[in-house]
Parts: C-alpha cells; structure tokens; sequence
C-alpha cells in the first residue's frame, strides 16, 4: 500500500507521519509537495499537523487553494482514502472534503496535552480494528480545534454516523469536563458520507510506538492497512 | 482604482471565544455596562479595477471563495474610488 504525505508551506508533522508509515507500518511512502497535481499511483493521501501558511487568515484557509488540494479532492472523489490530522483536518474542512470549521478554543488556550477518545464507529477504513466505543487516549496540541457545523449539518453528521471520534472522560463519559476546546457534540474526528475521507485533531501518528508510552494510534494506521488488504482480496479474489 | 474595505464577523448564533474574553477583560476595567462583544476582521484591498461594478462583483467573490468562511462567518464591504 502507497502512502502520500502533502507537504504545506508550514507542515510540521509530516516527518512523524513518515517514520510510522514508514518504520513502524513497514510501507513505502512518499512526500507531496503542495504545487504537485498528479497523485496517481498513491493509495491513501496524509495532510500532516503544523501550521500551513503560518495559520494566516484562517486555519487551513489558504493550503486549501495550493495546487495539489484539486488533485486531493479528485483522489477522494474517486474513493480513494484521505486523513487529515490537526491542521490537515482544517484544510479539508476549508476545503469542503468534509462539512463544518473549526474555531479558536473556547479556553482560549493553545491546548497540549493527552486526551481520551471515544471510538464512535468502527465501520470506517480508519477505525475497523477499534471496538466501537472503546476509549483511547491520544495527545493533542491545537489553538484552534473548536469544531462548529450548524446545527443541522450537525444532526446530519449524527444521524449518518459520521463522528468517528469524541472527547470523553476515561471512563468513556462524553462531558464538558472532557471536552479541552469547546467542540460541538464533544467532537474530535468526523469522516465524509462516502466514509474515505477522515479528519481528526488528535495526533494518531504521537502515539503509534511503544518507546513513546502509547500506541493507540497505531490501530488508525493497521486499520488502513487491514481495509485495504480487504480491497485488494475483493479485487483479486472476488471474496467479500 | 479603487479601495474595497472588507469586514468579516462571526455569524450570530456563533459563540466568539475571543470576544467573551475581551468583554470580561472590558468589565474587569469597569466598563459593565458592555453588553456583548464580538471580534471580526478588517481587509484592505487595493484595486487596479476601473470599473465599479466590476470591482464589486470580483471582491464579492474573493469574499466567498477565501476571505470569509460562510460556514461561520459573515461579510459586508465598502468600496471607495480612490486616485492612483
């Protein structure tokens, strides 16, 4: 399996993405420079964390207009699998890849620091090896990771499944207590009606190794690897 | 050549974290009779347009397509003919 990873002006968890995908997944990946339109021959595509064109205007406002974010949308439109994490996730919402904004903190806080989430869904290309509802904990580090949608774009999210991640309590309760930045609903992850295109503010890629105390966030990547060997039997073998 | 002014503000309905926190910071100065505030931007542009409705209609679009997020945000502008 093929991995990209987009490269922003900004992008600054782009060589952790590198590392799990390479070292700990063991699968060939690349770097995307943002002025490249052609991602053919990539399986998933990876818009990194970091602050792309320094946050300006909006977060994620102006790497939306970078030439390769055509050929994202192209790429996600035909199935294809897109993460965005942190300020990949505010991208696609900029871009529209998936519904809502994301606004400052409500603490007003550049907020650092683990967090418990819990697994909506498993019954997504990123989560289908997570039981659903189970808790994992996940470092977080955003200024701007409040998630708005209307409310009845947040209903529909809801009623779709479409919340794939909610800050919640170590014991799994969802409360304003466990909620670090003010999303609405608890939100931290939502994936697209198709369910190919996820977005999340937590770092998946922080947590995927033991020397690093956690691997929560390996379970993301495996389940990427395990939909796709799920494909490709389908593809090959005509199984299900 | 004219001069577009642009102002963004968050939607009514939107919660404005950072304008809570100037209102508290306004009453903690004593200013309580503040009601509400809510923190927006102000956009410059400078234009090489000619024409008025124009250069309207192409700062309308450039307000829908990056300088204001519909999905929280709100935009009016004022366009000043100015001389080169």
């Amino acid at each position: 399996m093929r991995f990209g990873i987009v490269v922003f002006p900004g992008s600054n968890c782009d060589m952790d993405c590198y590392h799990v995908i390479d070292q700990v997944l063991g699968h060939p990946v690349s770097y995307i420079w943002h002025q490249e339109k052609d991602l053919t021959g990539f399986d998933c595509i990876i818009l990194p964390g970091g602050f792309s064109y320094g946050d300006y205007l909006r977060s994620g406002a102006i790497a939306r207009f970078s030439p390769v974010m055509e050929a994202v949308a192209e790429f996600a439109a035909k199935g294809g699998l897109v993460l965005g994490i942190c300020n990949g996730f505010q991208i696609l919402l900029e871009a529209g890849l998936l519904p809502g904004a994301m606004m400052r903190n409500n603490c007003l806080q550049f907020r650092c620091q683990d967090v418990y989430l819990k697994v909506e869904t498993n019954e997504t290309p990123f989560t289908n090896i997570y039981r659903a509802g189970e808790v994992i904990r996940m470092p977080i580090a955003h200024g701007e990771g409040n998630y708005y949608a209307a409310p009845e774009a947040l209903a529909e999210l809801e009623e779709n499944g479409q919340v794939v991640f909610r800050y919640c309590t170590p014991g799994g309760e969802v409360t304003t207590e466990a909620n670090p930045n003010g999303s609405c609903n608890n939100i931290a992850g939502i994936c697209n009606k198709e369910r190919n295109v996820l977005g999340l503010m937590p770092h998946p890629e922080r947590c995927a190794e033991e020397i690093l105390g956690n691997t929560d966030g390996k379970k993301l990547f495996l389940s990427i690897l395990s939909w796709w060997e799920g494909q490709r039997c389908e593809e090959v073998l005509g199984c299900g | 050549m004219f001069q577009a002014r642009i102002f963004v503000t968050l939607k009514d309905g939107v919660l404005d974290p950072q304008g809570a926190a100037v209102k508290t910071a306004l009453t903690s100065l004593g200013y309580e009779r503040v009601a509400d505030v809510r923190v927006g931007k102000y956009i410059v542009l400078s234009l090489g347009h000619s024409n008025r409705e124009e250069a309207e209609k192409e700062v309308r679009e450039m307000c829908e397509r990056l300088l204001a997020n519909p999905v929280i945000e709100n935009y009016f502008f004022e366009l000043q003919e100015v001389s080169s």
